[in-house]
């Protein structure tokens, strides 16, 4: 205990320094203005970004591209609430009942309760890595190819209980989604999948081509075909930030976030993704009227974002503690360090003491900028939502375009987007629900990559997946989920759930 | 008439290029990086041409262009003006290896670039999961006379650097591993570091915090000479293996047709960042090693490439490992 509290105040002691403060506070904001640009999440910020810490003592710079991460994650999830365009996939769920609460001009309220639990859950994780960040380190360890597939299993039964609608429908979703994710060089062998030939294929569709277009590009389109939903948003902006009853409904979703996200977020190989969705599913689950997700429940709000940040403070976890990143943000933050002269490893702890722990002070401090950045800006992101529509599409449009080819710098991309916004219309009007495809996307690059990867090594014998505990435990769970969803007793309750 | 207005425009063009050249450079440069921002060779590309775009007087701006294997980043860049305002930085993979991975490469490593200079080595070493039983080289190739059908080999994907010098090693041990692919090298070190995989080949500055953290075992570094950053981990031939020492380079291209002038300027400008103390420390701090003299010239940089082509093709084609 002594040590923690002597850890901590020497981490505040360097984040405190007038400087680093400065640049946690630039970084924050560079962050959230460059991540509300439609389709400019985390990584095309920080890599576009990278550049401008160069100058900088490796302290400081990395204080400044955490908090351009956070500041870039968080201005995602304000775009997939106001224009219905998640830039990252954490930030696919908050797109569901976020853009309908905005559509009921309760914009500022989701805004806000996403700041307030965005908050909250960063300064748990924060408090989380420090306490525990080396002891955790092993449950990165835990996690091989057998365990993560049984994970992901997991998570696309979690895609099933997140449907609204048609439960068929959705289920056909996600095996698109999952094919999707198969085109592309084949990792074993390296042969080419489904990709036409076509080079640009060769390494697969990028999430953030198909999210901006299924989602974002499509959603214009339908706001096109039908203006009146707009103006609704125009007329009733409403309150700004949450009330008594929101804060009534919002804090037990919040708490079960911050947890589920935390513990998802340590797991190697993205976990991360899985936080949000497990706690939009949780909420979904248990509310007493499920009813009202999809159609703006600050439940559906409040418990992904915090379970979001949550996962994207512990997922710092083994990048700090083994100097492993767990995903593509953090194999970024990995480069930027060793730019800096600093080789990411399990050596960081004991000999940049300093360092360490004042990135982990730096945490909860970029967490405290970005409350005290978003709150004051939500009356004028509230505010865009004014802009006749008329003017604003063919600027998000534009963004998106711009945000598309700055990622990897392909015009076919940009091409991309606009056949998935055709194909996204076409769907929305046939009734299928674009959020679970996306899942099936996410996971089942992961899920195919895995299960082979376990059969390789079990040398084919399916046994392994019983065999390992941890493995066992996961794929019980997700086979109770999916009997309580399926048993006929509970059918009925069930349709009613599923029912518009 | 339009044959007279081609080779009129024909000489203009090459008049405004000699202009250009002595000139040059008046814009910033794009130096196009055919992986993602962060990696080893991106790390390498920002730090030389931290110091080069200060000797140019104009900024070197990195393009990360990332996909099959750096190949996505290389076309581009083969395919650009060769003006001198485009430029890459190209590595044993999409120069030594590409040829047998892709059989529709787009580009020839050896005849599409006006080479610049090679900018850094980074060894290769071969390491084990912490429980192995085998304590050394030897050992290690003692077991797998016998075990070689149960050991599992982790690889960053097919093109990958760790994959093509994994292939290269088990055909020099001639060992059957099963190979077990990721995405990328942080995978495979995690699954390595939990006993799951038993043993890899890859850069240096992937693997020397994990040796230096006792999460894995080093058997040899596949150098002439030990490196100062994991001094007690001996060369493969001071640990009895011969034939297999191989370096994961990142060199600096241009494309074909750039005025000499200019790749001289390019490389006398490179020549100067790998003098310098800063860069030098630098690099070394990431087990990089700093190329000769002798080394740092083009043309030294285009028999590199020559003799990588030829020595990765029949590796790779006889392994199969056609990425088609």
């Amino acid at each position: 205990m002594g040590d923690f509290v002597s850890n901590l105040s020497l981490g505040f002691s360097v984040a405190l320094s007038l400087q680093n403060i400065g640049l946690a506070f630039l970084g924050c904001l560079v962050g959230t203005l460059i991540g509300v640009l439609p389709g400019v999440g985390p990584i095309a910020t920080i890599a576009m970004l990278l550049p401008i810490t160069f100058g900088l003592d490796p302290v400081g710079a990395l204080i400044m591209l955490a908090g351009i991460y956070y500041g870039a994650q968080y201005g995602g999830s304000t775009t997939a609430i106001l224009v219905n365009i998640p830039g990252e996939a954490t930030s696919v769920v908050t797109a569901l009942d976020g853009h309908q609460m905005a559509r009921q001009g309760r914009a500022g309220v989701a805004l806000g309760i996403a700041a307030i639990g965005s908050f909250f859950a960063g300064t748990v994780a924060t408090l989380v890595i420090a306490a525990l960040g080396a002891p955790l380190t092993s449950l990165a360890l835990i996690f091989g190819p057998t365990e993560y597939f049984s994970l992901m299993v997991m998570g696309l039964v979690f895609a099933v209980v997140l449907a609204r609608g048609s439960i068929l429908k959705a289920i056909a979703m996600i095996l698109v989604g999952v094919l999707l994710s198969t085109v592309g060089l084949d990792l074993e062998t390296g042969e080419e999948r489904m990709t036409f030939g076509l080079p640009f294929l060769s390494d697969g569709i990028d999430f953030a081509v198909l999210a901006m277009g299924i989602f974002g590009i499509a959603e214009i389109m339908r706001n096109l075909d039908h203006t009146e939903h707009r103006d609704v948003v125009r007329q009733a902006i409403g309150r700004l930030l949450p009330n008594r009853e929101d804060f009534r409904q919002s804090y037990l979703p919040v708490l079960r976030g911050t947890v589920i996200g935390a513990i998802l977020g340590i797991l190697p190989g993205n976990g991360a993704v899985l936080g949000p969705f497990a706690s939009y599913t949780l909420e979904k689950k248990i509310a007493k009227d499920p009813r009202r997700f999809g159609r703006g429940a600050i439940e559906g709000v409040a418990g992904p974002e915090s379970a979001n940040n949550a996962g994207a403070q512990t997922s710092f976890i083994p990048l700090l503690t083994l100097g492993i990143p767990p995903n593509a943000v953090m194999a970024l933050m990995v480069g930027a360090m060793t730019i800096h002269g600093i080789i990411p490893g399990p050596q960081v702890m004991t000999k940049n003491p300093s360092l360490f722990w004042g990135m982990i002070a730096s945490m909860w401090i970029g967490n405290l900028m970005l409350l005290v950045i978003n709150l004051p800006m939500v009356g004028m992101w509230v505010r865009l939502l004014k802009v006749p529509y008329r003017m604003l599409f063919p600027a998000i449009l534009m963004f998106c375009c711009i945000g598309i080819y700055s990622i990897n710098s392909l015009p076919t991309d940009v091409m991309f987007i606009a056949l998935f916004g055709l194909v996204g219309y076409t769907l929305i009007k046939f009734g299928f629900e674009p959020a679970p495809m996306l899942l099936g996307f996410v996971l089942g690059k992961l899920m195919e990559e895995n299960l082979r990867r376990a059969l390789i090594l079990s040398r084919g014998s399916l046994s392994t997946f019983i065999d390992h505990p941890v493995s066992a435990a996961l794929l019980a769970v997700a086979a109770i989920l999916l009997v309580i969803a399926l048993l006929p007793s509970i059918r009925k309750g069930r349709d009613e759930v599923f029912t518009e | 008439m339009k044959s007279i207005v081609l080779a009129v425009a024909a000489a203009a063009g090459l008049a405004v290029t000699g202009a250009q050249a002595q000139d040059y450079p008046t814009r910033p440069i794009t130096m196009i990086v055919p992986f993602a921002a962060g990696g080893p060779t991106d790390v390498v590309a920002r730090i030389v041409t931290d110091h080069m775009s200060r000797t140019l007087g104009q900024q070197i701006v990195i393009e990360n262009v990332a996909g099959a294997g750096g190949t996505t980043g290389i076309t581009r860049g083969a395919q650009s003006q060769p003006d001198g305002y485009t430029i890459m930085m190209g590595h044993m993979g999409t120069h030594g290896a590409a040829p047998a991975l892709y059989p529709n490469l787009k580009y020839d490593p050896a005849k599409d670039f006006a080479p610049i200079g090679l900018a850094a080595g980074t060894p290769i070493l071969i390491v084990a999961k912490k429980d192995f039983p085998a304590n050394d080289l030897k050992g290690f190739l003692e077991y797998m006379k016998t075990n070689s059908d149960k050991v599992n080999m982790a690889h960053a994907g097919v093109g990958s650097v760790s994959h093509s010098t994994g292939i290269f090693f088990n055909s020099v041990i001639k060992a059957k591993p099963t190979m077990v692919a990721y995405r990328g090298t942080g995978p495979a070190l995690n699954d390595l570091m939990a006993n799951t995989v038993d043993y890899m080949t890859d850069q240096i500055v992937n693997v020397a915090p994990q040796i230096q953290g006792g999460n894995i075992k080093a058997f040899a570094i596949a150098t002439p000479e030990r490196s100062p950053v994991l001094p007690d981990v001996p060369t493969t031939k001071e640990a009895g293996l011969e034939g297999y020492e191989v370096s994961a380079w990142n060199a600096a291209f241009a494309p074909k047709g750039t005025p000499p002038e200019i790749v001289k300027k390019l490389n006398d400008a490179l020549v100067k960042a790998l003098d310098d103390e800063n860069t030098k420390k630098r690099l070394l701090e990431l087990g990089g090693v700093i190329p000769s003299p002798a080394e740092r010239t083009p043309e030294a940089l285009q028999k590199l490439v020559e003799s990588e082509v030829a020595r990765w093709t029949p590796v790779l084609k006889a392994a199969g490992a056609a990425a088609e």
